[in-house]
């Protein structure tokens, strides 16, 4: 590849094994296997098919957020209202249930809204483009937060364990499979492939890297930021409808806190706040890394006090290890041998 | 570049051997992975070493698994699942649950969610279902939406009951009441006749204006004080301070002010009696003050003189609460009850209990009225909660 003169012309990274094996998602799969193996030795229950599915089954509803937050992170922005997205989806989903229409119709007008929410995001954050979007969905995550108490006051809306097909979103299974889990990795492998093999994804990763010489280059940066802040809306709600589905019923307080752990299993992919850098896989594994840490701590007991600091050590150490830059590490190791 | 890709190999393996090491009976994994790599072995330590993160790693697992291991096997196990970590009156419940499971020798698990939300609760009950628990005794954040999730484990064979907080007559099998309804309102009305020396102004100091058990209280001692008995009594307000400490102050101010006749206030919640305690007795106002409060809070505040604000007030005891909840998971699970109306049990030295009714459509056990904190007794139970 290189010229004689030393210089690379080319397209295509030359492929080097050392880089290989020092890209976060090999660092991610180590760290997923070794979680996987403390988690079996601590636990006599933790290594069987049953369990560990229906272990997904805690986690895996609000990681439908972390599919587009992983967009809205490439892009180099974020959205902290998605967790009342989801409350006040599921306070729709509840009310319109309760008011007598069909699940199906509950559903889709739980869909309506957390779209609608996420379009607001969009909306504001593209027509005023010099706001920070940390702000705009603080203040909208106030706003959602705040109409589904007015919807609901504090009091629960419920009844949905009568409709079956709708209680077995979370409860039901294929086999040994919950079907929440097919769901999931249906919209993960739509996710993935649309961040990786369309034109959507490079122009994703383009706006990210820099947004200026992506409007340049002729790529809509607006619409595309209007999309991406549209489907987290729209997904949210899918959390919303698991959620919703797993409790048989919605409140007005439920899902807080869920935007930062979702922000937290896609930083832990790799995907960077700074934008325009991380592979989708990545955010994948994290979830599951998270998932059955936190599902093999539970499994022995560990006082929750406790689990939130291993969680929070693990997300710092993993976060900080790529800035140790350990190419440099090896590189001093070797003059000196 | 072949002894960085080693030292990289090395490194990682390091890691994922520490964190499968400390496994505790995961010993060997440790060693094996330090024998194959022998050769190499200095050159990947020293970058272990570099990199800080594992050590630390280490040690908050291995803390993880020696605490784990107390509460796994055995045959049958109960756990209690409360409302949230760091509530120090569902800790005294965890308590007494401790106290009856460790003299039976039996297995108990103890699960408390980091936050008080339904979400975190049915996460750790699926945890205890997949650990193939005998029962669960639950205090539910929401009475509702825990219910597929206790369906669920009842499906699956698992005892469920509740304490303190209810969850709906679905989904459960029993509820341990601390203290019937009637019998609150009664007992607190009873308090305010005497300290009134029954007739003149009196007012309540609530909570939320939304707080279930709060309301059915205030509507009983409402209902008790349709008797002739009660009519020299006029209740002036309902205030309510939210549980909050400071609003709860405000309140209570709010009432002295407004009503300078006031003779009594009656605080049902542990953060309102205590701030209009303090509140009393720091302006040493006249007003008397009963209610349901923690001992152990409101000590400095009983007394009979005039210079105490409270001359007595009650609380069941949440010790108590979980002992007898435990005693209701033990007859559960060895099959003596069911939770059907009309069974009976013994609960070791509580005596023995019938089971009843609920006002929800389910079933409960009582443990008792409640308890009287006198100036007597509050030196010896300020230490105990």
């Amino acid at each position: 590849m290189a010229t004689k003169s030393g210089r690379v012309i080319s397209a295509e990274k030359p492929f080097r094994w050392k880089q290989a094996l020092l890209k976060w998602e090999v660092f991610l799969v180590i760290i997923f296997i070794a979680v996987n193996i403390m988690n079996a030795c601590i636990s006599p229950y933790y290594m069987s098919v049953n369990g560990l599915f229906t272990a997904t089954s805690s986690f895996l509803e609000k990681s439908f957020i972390v599919l587009p937050m992983a967009y809205v992170l490439l892009l180099g922005e974020i959205d902290i209202s998605v967790g009342a997205t989801v409350a006040l989806s599921a306070c729709m989903l509840g009310i319109s249930f309760n008011a007598g229409m069909p699940m199906g119709a509950a559903v889709l007008i739980c869909l309506l809204t957390g779209s609608l929410c996420g379009a607001l995001n969009g909306l504001i954050l593209t027509k005023f483009q010099e706001l920070a979007p940390m702000i705009v969905t603080l203040g909208t995550q106030i706003l959602f937060r705040g109409i589904a108490e007015i919807l609901l006051t504090d009091q629960a809306t419920g009844g949905f364990t009568k409709v079956a097909w709708f209680k077995n979103l979370y409860w039901g299974k294929v086999g040994p499979v919950p079907i929440m889990f097919l769901i999931f990795a249906v919209c993960a492998a739509v996710f993935g492939v649309i961040m990786h093999c369309t034109t959507f994804g490079r122009r994703m990763y383009a706006i990210g890297s820099n947004p200026l010489a992506a409007k340049y280059s002729g790529i809509h940066v607006q619409k595309i930021r209007f999309i991406i802040y549209t489907i987290t809306g729209t997904f949210s709600a899918v959390t919303a409808i698991f959620l919703a589905s797993g409790m048989g019923s919605a409140r007005s307080n439920i899902a807080s806190g869920y935007e930062l752990e979702a922000i937290s299993m896609a930083v832990l992919g790799g995907i960077l706040t700074d934008g325009g850098k991380g592979n989708f896989p990545g955010a994948i594994l994290a979830i599951f890394i998270l998932g059955f840490l936190r599902y093999g701590l539970g499994l022995v007991n560990v006082a929750s006090q406790l689990m939130m600091v291993i969680i929070g050590l693990l997300l710092i150490v993993v976060v900080m290890v790529p800035n140790l830059n350990l190419g440099r590490i090896f590189k001093k190791k070797e003059t000196k041998a | 570049m072949k002894k960085k890709l080693l030292s990289a190999i090395l490194c990682a393996a390091m890691l994922a051997s520490v964190l499968a090491g400390c496994g505790g009976n995961g010993g060997s994994g440790s060693s094996t992975g330090g024998d194959a790599n022998a050769p190499a072995a200095d050159e990947g330590e020293a970058n272990a070493g570099d990199d800080a993160s594992s050590p630390s790693d280490a040690g908050d697992d291995a803390e993880a698994s020696s605490d784990g291991k107390e509460s796994s096997g055995g045959d049958a196990s109960y756990a209690i699942l409360v409302k949230s970590a760091g509530n120090p009156y569902n800790k005294k419940m965890i308590e007494g649950f401790q106290e009856v499971m460790d003299a039976q020798g039996a297995t108990c698990v103890v699960k408390e969610p980091e936050e008080a939300s339904a979400e975190a609760q049915i996460k750790m009950i699926n945890e205890l279902v997949a650990q193939g628990i005998s029962s669960i005794a639950i205090a539910g954040n929401d009475a509702d939406a825990l219910q597929p999730a206790l369906e669920e484990a009842m499906n699956q064979g698992i005892k469920v009951c509740c304490m303190d907080s209810a969850v709906n007559a679905d989904s459960r099998q029993l509820f341990v009441n601390q203290a019937g309804i009637e019998i609150i309102g009664e007992t607190l009305m009873e308090a305010v006749y005497d300290i009134t020396g029954g007739e003149g102004q009196w007012a309540i100091l609530s909570a939320t204006s939304q707080a279930t058990n709060q309301n059915a209280w205030i509507d009983a001692m409402k209902q008790v004080m349709e008797d002739e008995k009660y009519a020299g009594l006029e209740l002036v307000e309902v205030a309510y301070g939210d549980d909050e400490y400071q609003k709860s102050v405000d309140q209570t101010q709010a009432l002295l002010t407004n009503y300078p006749d006031l003779k009594v206030i009656c605080a049902p919640t542990t953060v309102g009696i205590m701030a209009a305690a303090k509140v009393l007795q720091d302006e040493s106002s006249s007003v008397k003050l009963t209610g349901l409060g923690l001992p152990s809070e409101m000590a400095d505040y009983i007394g009979a003189d005039d210079t105490h604000s409270c001359p007595y007030m009650y609380l069941w005891n949440p010790i108590d609460i979980g002992r007898l909840t435990a005693y209701v998971s033990l007859a559960l699970v060895d099959g003596s009850i069911t939770g059907a109306s009309g069974e009976t049990f013994t609960a070791g030295d509580l005596g023995e209990y019938t089971i009843s009714e609920a006002a929800d459509g389910g079933t409960e056990v009582v443990l008792g009225p409640p308890f009287a904190f006198t100036p007597d007794n509050i030196e010896e139970w300020k230490n105990v909660y």
